[in-house]
């Protein structure tokens, strides 16, 4: 396998798996935010809860988050591949540069932006994912069958200010990381045509804002609402 | 006009090299910028100093033989090579900055002068068409597209200058790269080595140490001759459909 | 001594098919037993080392520039001539013969001509395989233009950059035979003299431009395709670092140098800006399409307008003389190069000229943008105004453009005869460095032509003729000339780094073109070229004994690399100067203000003059020998030239 093992060790390979580890967690990302809409449902977390049963549970999903950790951990490395070899590629740099004046800012930092994406998660599944899993979750029984209450976990959770401000900035961050990474990934396919280019680009930049906004509005929702119960 | 120069000084290219500061003063705006050095070199000169060395060959724009670093950006202010760059672009009492191309793949020579030979190697592994002189067909033998022959020349017009990869922050060729392979692709006359042509012209540029590109778009912004990035999706294009079907190894 | 052209006899039309027959061939086994040597890495150059490698010589390409890709031949813009017809406007093989010949004013050799207008159509083909994207109409098929006034649309182009892609097309084909390891490559060396072993060219010595190491390298031939002597003139279209010391090192060593004095001006440039100028652009001279040449009507306007009291636009109609027009009802402002330049030249010097330095004239378009509109304007010329704009910081759709001529090619150059190779046996010159094709004037797009022609195929037979004739062995690099051509090489250089004077190599430079440009330039006259005569031996004696070259020659020297050059111009330009002297006419680029018909027009002098002028090196501070090559002509018959 010879030819495998060239292509993705060439740059061009490992922009490869860069841009389709990244696609596939945007779409992670997409299942994720809608799902989670049921926190607004105002339900006293009934959907909410038993949908997490479901995505912890259903055969089809747990192939899919299979694929979700291997893609974020294909995405980190192959991020620390070329990051070291991007900056081999100029041992001395320069006094004085002006890169504001010819690409984006998130286009130059996508390696910082993902390692502060890094820590939030690591906070974060820590926080409910790990919980979810392995720890101890109060439960709760709907229609006579149990449900682990993990709404009462993140209700709980987002009483605390600093955990509801280090969300909505993480959300800030991401929302940076894929303005870049959302085109970047379709870019780096080879997918640039002047037809279709432009509805990429809009395309990304409603995602890139949506997304995290929709994420960041859920701990500033239970946050909020906890104080006029 | 008077300006005050920070120029990067190398003996060599086992020197360490560093930064010296000149003063430029009768500095007219109509001057181009490389006049404006040839004018402090002959005050260098007149002094006993050893000039600074800098390439540069036809002086309008299209050899790409021209770098420099200028104020943080490849050829300066304007979106043109330094020898188009005119001092009209930068006012009295402005400190410039003039640093070589930087990049593992384009060793410093002499004080701003760099090797690029590393281009001419990527176009030998396979940017041409391999013909050889006589026995072709007539010219209008294939017909072409107009619009493919102006996409065609629209990547061809690459002066090889490599300010694409001092542009970049990661110092890659590929907007060079692709331009070449993106011009052969696109004509009929390219077909034949097509994959051939993709998987080795970035084999060696990887060879060559440049780095991966991160599409942020630098190397287009700061392209004298406006080359498009569409060509670097076109080269993504053809080098991943070549390693899936070609029939090398 | 009897210069011998060697043009096969025999009807015009079958001269080249027989001699390339008649031509001796090399055993393919045989081929890879040779060597050749390439000096230059242009036009002629990069497509000559390809179609020998990929025949099976041992090819070995030299250039200055840092790669093959920069030679001076990427800057040409307008196009490549091309006898395909594929217009069906009239065009044939003979009407570019005819054109190529009465253009360059009835001084150029008529089999050499034909064979290049033969040739032609094969250019255009190789080419397009090669993946030149040429301009194409929508059909799919390529488009042609007419250019430079000529009658027939037979001009090739890449939009205005036909020159980079023809260069590209050969640097391409070149770069396949690096990569098959037929050729070596030494870009930033410059070729700083020829071994010649009894009688013979064997090799050549160089100079690593990064190191210093001045080195020999032997070979069977030895091919300059070196360019032309423009920069002589310092301000020059030119590259910066186009010069002379290939071709002028050859000329020491034996090789005659034909017509020194045959320069071409051309008139759409952009002026001079100040004494800082280090070169001049060209601006395509597709823009005397539409553009309209003028100056103002008096000394008095022109004079207000150099000071800045009122602008272009204030001038009203009648006070606007529109001299070319005026004087050549029929062809107006698209008479050729010289015509065009000379005129200039004279309302200049009648205090009409404008721009501060009062040396440049109005090229405007404010006619043509209320004819056809702004956007028609924009499309046919955009990156021209974009480019003028660039340097003068004008807007040229507002203001009208100003121009001024400037030295553009050089017909003149190493003599070679039909096998392109000079009086040194084994040594050849392709391109602009010989002298061939042009006569006393170059038509526009005609020089990718010759360039091409040369490398592709014309040399490829030609040299093979000449190889056959020698024993396949190595060339003995231990043979004693070599060692003294290289300690001549290293004296030299030595010579110029001990001078140590108090001037810089520009200043020099910049005086020896101040005196080729008044005195050999558009307009010559017999006092003018004496005095231009005893003023460069002046400068030549300053020079050596005041230059300052500082540094070593163990190093990237920038300095002495030009002070090396610029020694060889101060000798050629004192050639160019006894051949201006010597040719008592007046012929296409070279006019002689004592041979001008009544109305100022050239005065040719086809009894006396229609001989190639060659000259022969006799020493150091000596008189070069002159050498006449009678031109015969059999098939076309002698006109003046008239464009009213």
């Amino acid at each position: 396998m010879t030819w495998v093992t060239k292509t993705l060790n060439s740059t061009l390979g490992r922009k490869l798996i860069m841009a389709l580890t990244g696609l596939f967690l945007i779409l992670f990302l997409t299942g994720h935010v809608s799902g989670n809409l049921l926190l607004f449902k105002g339900d006293g977390g009934q959907a909410f809860n038993m949908y997490a049963k479901f995505m912890t549970t259903n055969p089809a999903v747990k192939l899919l988050s299979y694929l979700t950790y291997i893609s974020v951990i294909g995405h980190i490395v192959y991020s620390i591949f070329l990051t070291q070899h991007n900056k081999s590629a100029r041992p001395v740099s320069y006094s004085t540069s002006n890169g504001s004046s010819n690409s984006a800012w998130s286009s130059r930092n996508m390696g910082v932006l993902g390692t502060i994406i890094l820590i939030f998660l690591v906070v974060h599944l820590q926080g409910f994912w790990a919980k979810m899993h392995w720890g101890e979750i109060p439960m709760v029984t709907y229609e006579g069958e149990e449900y682990k209450n993990l709404y009462l976990i993140v209700s709980e959770a987002f009483k605390q200010v600093w955990l509801v401000a280090l969300y909505v900035v993480s959300m800030i961050f991401l929302g940076f990381h894929l303005s870049h990474g959302f085109a970047s990934a379709f870019q780096t396919l080879g997918l640039n045509h002047k037809k279709y280019s432009p509805a990429i680009k809009a395309v990304g930049m409603v995602y890139c804002i949506l997304v995290p906004a929709l994420f960041a509005a859920m701990p500033l929702y239970i946050h909020f609402t906890s104080y006029t119960k | 006009m008077k300006l005050t120069l920070k120029i990067w000084r190398q003996k060599n290219a086992a020197d360490k090299g560093g930064f010296a500061t000149y003063v430029a003063d009768h500095v007219s705006k109509d001057m181009s910028f490389l006049e404006m050095l040839d004018v402090l070199n002959d005050q260098l000169t007149e002094k006993g100093e050893d000039p600074v060395h800098f390439d540069h060959d036809c002086r309008e724009g299209i050899c790409g033989m021209c770098s420099l670093y200028i104020n943080g950006k490849p050829h300066g202010p304007q979106q043109t090579t330094t020898c188009q760059l005119h001092m009209r672009s930068f006012s009295d009492g402005e400190t410039i900055t003039i640093e070589p191309w930087r990049a593992k793949a384009f060793p410093v020579v002499k004080d701003l002068v760099v090797n690029r030979s590393a281009f001419d190697r990527i176009i030998q592994a396979g940017g041409y068409v391999s013909v050889n002189t006589g026995g072709v067909p007539d010219a209008n033998e294939i017909p072409i597209p107009k619009t493919v022959a102006d996409l065609a020349m629209d990547a061809a017009q690459c002066i090889g200058c490599g300010a694409c990869v001092a542009a970049c922050k990661n110092a890659s060729a590929m907007l060079f790269t692709s331009a070449k392979v993106s011009q052969l692709a696109l004509l009929p006359q390219g077909q034949v080595e097509r994959k051939t042509r993709a998987e080795k012209m970035v084999a060696q540029m990887d060879a060559e140490g440049f780095g991966a590109c991160t599409n942020t778009g630098a190397c287009e912004a700061e392209c004298p001759k406006g080359i498009s990035i569409t060509n670097i999706a076109r080269m993504n294009r053809e080098y991943f459909s070549a390693v899936a079907s070609s029939d090398n190894m | 001594m009897i210069l011998d052209s060697k043009i096969p006899a025999g009807p015009l039309a079958e001269k080249w098919t027989k001699h390339k027959f008649s031509s001796k061939l090399v055993n393919p086994a045989n081929k890879r037993k040779y060597d050749v040597i390439v000096v230059g890495t242009g036009l002629a150059g990069a497509s000559a080392a390809a179609s020998l490698a990929e025949l099976g010589y041992n090819v070995k390409a030299f250039c200055f520039q840092d790669s093959p890709r920069r030679a001076h031949s990427i800057a040409a813009q307008g196009g490549i001539n091309a006898a395909k017809n594929y217009q069906n406007d009239g065009d044939s093989i003979y009407r570019l013969f005819y054109d190529t010949i009465k253009g360059g004013d009835y001084r150029a050799r008529e089999g050499n001509v034909y064979r290049l207008a033969e040739v032609s159509v094969k250019i255009i083909d190789q080419c397009v395989a090669q993946g030149v994207p040429f301009a194409r109409e929508y059909g799919g098929l390529l488009a042609n233009r007419s250019f430079g006034g000529a009658q027939v649309s037979r001009t090739f182009y890449a939009r205005g950059q036909t020159g980079q892609q023809l260069l590209l097309g050969a640097y391409s084909a070149l770069s396949r035979q690096v990569a098959n390891g037929k050729v070596k490559l030494f870009p930033r060396t410059e070729m700083m003299d020829v071994v010649v072993i009894d009688g013979q060219a064997k090799g050549i010595v160089t100079r690593n431009l990064i190191t210093g190491a001045v080195e020999t390298h032997a070979a069977h031939a030895v091919l300059l395709c070196t360019g032309g002597y423009g920069n002589v003139f310092f301000l020059s279209t030119n590259a910066m670092g186009s010069n002379v010391t290939a071709a002028w090192r050859a000329h020491k060593r034996g090789a005659f140098f034909a017509n020194p004095c045959f320069t071409q001006i051309h008139p759409t440039c952009i002026p001079v800006s100040g004494d800082h100028q280090s070169k001049l652009t060209l601006m395509s001279e597709s823009l005397r399409n539409d553009g309209r040449v003028w100056v103002p009507a008096t000394q008095e306007i022109a004079e207000k307008l150099r000071k800045g009291q009122i602008k272009a636009n204030d001038i009203k109609e009648e006070d606007r003389d529109y001299f070319l027009e005026r004087k050549y009802p029929s062809f107006g402002n698209l008479v050729p190069r010289d015509v065009a330049s000379r005129n200039a030249k004279y309302v200049c010097d009648e205090g009409r000229g404008v721009n501060e330095t009062g040396e440049a004239v109005f090229l405007d378009f404010r006619d043509a943008i209320k004819r056809d509109t702004r956007k028609i304007i924009e499309q046919k010329y955009g990156n021209l105004f974009d480019m003028y704009k660039q340097i003068t910081g004008e807007d040229p759709y507002e203001m009208p453009m100003m121009i001024y001529p400037a030295v553009h090619y050089t017909m003149g150059g190493l003599w070679v005869d039909y096998n392109l190779m000079t009086t040194v046996p084994g040594l050849y010159a392709l391109g602009e460095a010989n002298f061939s094709e042009h006569g006393a004037n170059r038509l526009g797009a005609s020089a990718l032509m010759q360039g091409l022609a040369d490398g592709y195929f014309v040399i490829p037979y030609t040299v093979g003729d000449y190889l056959a004739q020698l024993a396949p062995t190595k060339v003995d690099e231990n043979h004693p000339e070599f060692a003294r051509a290289k300690e001549e090489v290293k004296q030299g250089i030595e010579r110029l780094l001990k001078i140590n004077g108090n001037k810089p190599v520009d200043y020099f430079h910049k005086r020896l073109g101040k005196i080729m440009w008044d005195k050999c330039g558009m307009a010559r006259t017999e006092v003018g070229l004496k005095e231009a005569k005893a003023d460069i031996q002046a400068l030549k004696k300053e020079f050596w004994s005041n230059v300052k070259v500082l540094g070593t020659n163990e190093e990237l020297n920038q300095t002495l690399e030009k002070a090396n050059r610029v020694a060889d111009f101060l000798e050629l330009g004192e050639l160019m100067v006894d051949d201006a002297l010597n040719r008592n006419e007046s012929c296409g680029g070279h006019f002689r203000e004592e041979y001008q018909t009544p109305d100022g027009e050239a005065l040719r002098d086809d009894e006396n003059f229609a001989y190639v002028a060659a000259w022969k090196y006799l020493g150091e501070g000596k008189e070069e020998e002159l050498v006449k090559e009678e031109l015969v002509f059999e098939n076309v018959k002698l006109t003046q030239r008239s464009y009213k």
